[in-house]
């Protein structure tokens, strides 16, 4: 029942950009004021237990949840409402040419350790992420680095192979870690607000509050991570009060006893989660963009959202969700029409439809989706066969070998449009002006023309329906009235707790 | 005796180094790679390579398998692939929950169990024995999950009297709540476990019941607790031992559904998330302390019996 979201992050992207689009309210906490405990312990419940403590060897979402902010920062830091801040770094200059960034650190930060922050650190930290052996999921993110130097403890130089208009974006990923510590796979040794007091496997995490923290002490005691493998378990918890907030609710049938209950607030964010079915546009009949097209219309999204999440969540009919900066709204460029999917599928020569094969994880939402995707098509003639794979088998089957007709996925990070522009990618989307358009934009010199080469991208394979953008998951954090300051986003499963209040 | 318990002992040790060699390769026929779990997916061809190598299982499978044995022979289970800790003391951590809530539901389910199975048997002719047999089988219809979720409904989200989940962040260090929070989850895992119990000690005390034995020594002027206690029990808990070995056994490993509901930090659970990440060291060292651990119940089983039961002493000795 373990479930694995894919973390897939984009090669291309912008600095900073603020983006308050959408009336729901910019602001990145929520939760009710309260007399505030600054000794109180927030108890923080979690679906996604870290497979370990580092976010180069493979520790998975759950360790970016724990840790990112907590106990590591980066030179930047990606807020919860989407822009980047310095926050290691005190501010950066760019060469002419765009290849040469120079950052100065901020003065009187040190280790849990006890060590001060020098830039040794911070090029020790890079170069991890970029080293060989490095799971880290970012990796392809960052441009090529020609160099790191550090001409004194408080200034670091890097040099770019090409202009990369989202490195700075793709640095508030990188830990800053102390270049002595080791291994970190088990122990910490970060800059962050709090530090690691225990952590024990398949139940609880805690951090302490870090006494010499460089920055505004966190607004709370500390920090506990009690892990669940089970939703219901979870709801439980925050109904018994074992633990004060939920980072996200997965569960949409426990809405209602929270929505209910005046101790509970249930807090709908900005998602970046987006459900797809993928074909692979490789093999036919999926490398026809008509039946691409017959495909997307003749699934009812609406209604697939509606009797998965109810009122929550959002219809986007392209990858971008609207927190990226180059968000338009694509919903009506395929829409549900049984008789437009008909006529397509006629055209597309395939009159009395085909049959496929649907490769559909073996865990939530997906078998749902599934059924309901199977249902839909046989109104046009097509045949699905739902083929239930593990998530292991999904990423040797699907992602490495592309051995596929379709199938479902989660994909959860933001500004990830950019892997259509990747030709070999698993789903095998091949258009040169896409893949140009992509390439162009990380070169951009400015983000108004990145913003707009993306645009054209989103356009484009809206229109050639390149995969079907089922839906945008709802972002939900549940938590107890007594709480408030928590963030309601978790940008890329990030969760700040530093800013938590408990009364 | 003293005998018997060598050659059984010894029987024992093979049969570990047998099924330690069965579980090594048994675990090497999955499908997938552990490599996989440890990336995600953009991971290129010569990451793969580098995870293959870090944990090892680009070596042959009997250097592999050496490496293992040899660690065990020193107590050391090794590293997990995943997490790069050691396998040990998360195994002796998760079996602070895993025995007391084994040992603790197995006491509970007898105490039920004999008294409510002697109970069907002697008056099953009265309605509360038949009741007892009926409710018994519908105890073994009730899937464990199902009645753990109905006590946390009741106990911990109506009544607010005992936590609906969870082991406490210090374990044992604060017993109270380490005591409360495995209330729940015991008596889940005891009820079902007494539902099958009762059917056992129903028919073995109704077997005992209409023996010749028994009534011979009613004729011979005991009274029926005192014929019962001297013949009845005896024979009647001899297949009931063997049962409550197995039942025992099968709990270990099998309370993995009631962990989850609970959200407790057990072996079974450690097991599962072993097996889906592909994690070598954390399965081979699951499996192993808890095939252990039945070889030991089944060995201390068959003692107990031998104890009990005089008929059994004899025929081994004469059978070899």
């Amino acid at each position: 029942m373990k479930k694995q979201r894919i973390a897939l992050l984009g090669a291309a992207l912008a600095t900073a950009v603020a983006l308050a689009a959408c009336g729901s309210g910019g602001g990145s906490t929520a939760g009710a004021p309260a007399a505030a405990d600054a000794n109180a312990v927030v108890q923080v419940g979690s679906l996604y237990e870290p497979q370990n403590l580092d976010n180069t060897g493979g520790g998975g979402q759950g360790v970016t949840e724990a840790f990112n902010g907590n106990v590591y920062e980066g030179l930047y830091r990606l807020t919860d409402d989407g822009k980047v801040e310095p926050l290691l770094a005190t501010g950066n200059t760019v060469s002419a040419d765009g290849l040469t960034y120079t950052f100065t650190l901020r003065d009187g930060v040190t280790f849990h350790s006890g060590k001060a922050l020098t830039s040794e650190d911070v090029k020790y930290s890079i170069e991890k992420v970029l080293a060989p052996d490095s799971k880290s999921a970012r990796k392809s993110s960052f441009p090529e680095i020609k160099q790191i130097t550090t001409p004194d403890p408080k200034t670091v130089t890097v040099t770019l192979a090409t202009r990369s208009i989202s490195f700075v974006y793709n640095l508030s990923y990188v830990w800053i870690v102390n270049d002595q510590a080791g291994s970190i796979a088990a122990k910490e040794d970060g800059t962050g607000p709090y530090q690691l007091d225990t952590w024990k496997r398949g139940s609880t995490l805690t951090l302490k509050k870090f006494a010499d923290y460089w920055g505004t002490p966190a607004t709370n005691g500390g920090v506990v991570f009690h892990y669940f493998t089970d939703g219901s378990a979870l709801d439980n918890a925050l109904l018994t009060n074992a633990v004060d907030v939920v980072t996200s609710e997965q569960n949409p049938d426990a809405l209602p006893q929270f929505a209910d209950n005046p101790a509970y607030k249930v807090n709908d964010g900005k998602s970046t989660t987006k459900l797809l079915l993928a074909f692979n546009d490789r093999v036919a009949p999926f490398n026809n963009t008509q039946v691409r097209k017959a495909i997307s219309s003749a699934i009812d999204n609406k209604k697939l959202l509606q009797s998965i999440w109810g009122d929550h969540g959002t219809l986007i009919g392209s990858m971008v969700p609207p927190t990226d900066p180059w968000y338009t709204d694509l919903t009506g460029v395929n829409p549900h029409n049984v008789d437009t999917a008909k006529s397509l599928l006629a055209q597309a020569g395939y009159p009395k439809g085909f049959s496929f094969t649907l490769d559909t994880p073996n865990y939530d939402p997906h078998p749902t989706v599934a059924t309901f995707v199977k249902s839909e098509l046989a109104k046009v003639g097509i045949t699905v066969n739902i083929n239930v794979i593990t998530s292991d088998q999904w990423y040797t089957k699907v992602y490495q070998n592309k051995d596929f007709q379709a199938t479902l996925q989660e994909h959860v990070n933001d500004r990830d449009v950019v892997w259509y522009g990747d030709p070999d990618f698993y789903w095998g989307y091949d258009n040169p002006q896409v893949t140009d358009w992509v390439k162009q934009a990380e070169q951009a010199p400015t983000e108004a023309q990145q913003t707009e080469l993306l645009k054209k991208v989103n356009q484009q394979i809206a229109q050639d329906a390149a995969s079907d953008w089922l839906y945008l998951y709802p972002q939900i954090v549940v938590a107890s009235t007594k709480v408030s300051g928590y963030p309601v986003n978790g940008l890329n499963s990030q969760f700040f707790a530093y800013g938590i209040k408990k009364g | 005796m003293t005998r018997y318990l060598v050659r059984r002992a010894a029987l024992l040790a093979g049969t570990l180094v047998l099924a330690s060699v069965v579980l090594f390769l048994l675990l090497r026929l999955l499908p997938g790679d552990p490599a996989n779990a440890l990336l995600s997916v953009g991971a290129t061809p010569d990451q793969v390579a580098a995870a293959r190598h870090q944990i090892g299982t680009d070596r042959p499978l009997p250097a592999q398998f050496a490496h293992w044995i040899g660690q065990l022979a020193t107590l050391h289970f090794g590293t997990s692939f995943v997490s790069s800790l050691p396998v040990g003391p998360e195994i002796v951590s998760r079996l602070s929950v895993t025995v007391p809530l084994t040992l603790a539901a197995f006491v509970l389910a007898v105490l039920v169990a004999v008294p409510v199975g002697f109970l069907a048997a002697h008056r099953s002719h009265t309605w509360y024995g038949a009741l007892a047999g009926v409710v018994s089988q519908l105890g073994i219809a009730v899937p464990a999950f199902w009645l753990g979720l109905i006590l946390v409904w009741v106990f911990a989200l109506r009544l607010r009297a005992l936590p609906a989940g969870g082991f406490p962040p210090d374990g044992w260090a604060t017993p109270g709540d380490a005591v409360r929070a495995l209330i729940l989850p015991v008596v889940t895992v005891a009820l079902v476990m007494s539902a099958s119990l009762i059917r056992y000690v129903r028919s073995a005390t109704l077997d005992v019941l209409g023996s010749d034995h028994l009534r011979t020594a009613r004729a011979l002027g005991s009274s029926f607790l005192g014929a019962m206690w001297r013949h009845g029990v005896r024979n009647a808990s001899v297949p009931v031992v063997s049962v409550l070995g197995i039942e025992l056994a099968t709990t270990f490993l099998g309370a993995v559904v009631i962990e989850s509901v609970f959200a407790l930090p057990g072996l079974g659970s450690m097991l599962v998330r072993g097996i889906a990440q592909h994690d070598y060291p954390v399965i081979q060292g699951v499996l192993f302390v808890s095939t252990f651990a039945v070889l030991v119940v089944g060995f201390l089983s068959d003692v107990a019996q031998r104890l009990i039961d005089p008929r059994l002493r004899t025929s081994f000795g004469r059978r070899r």
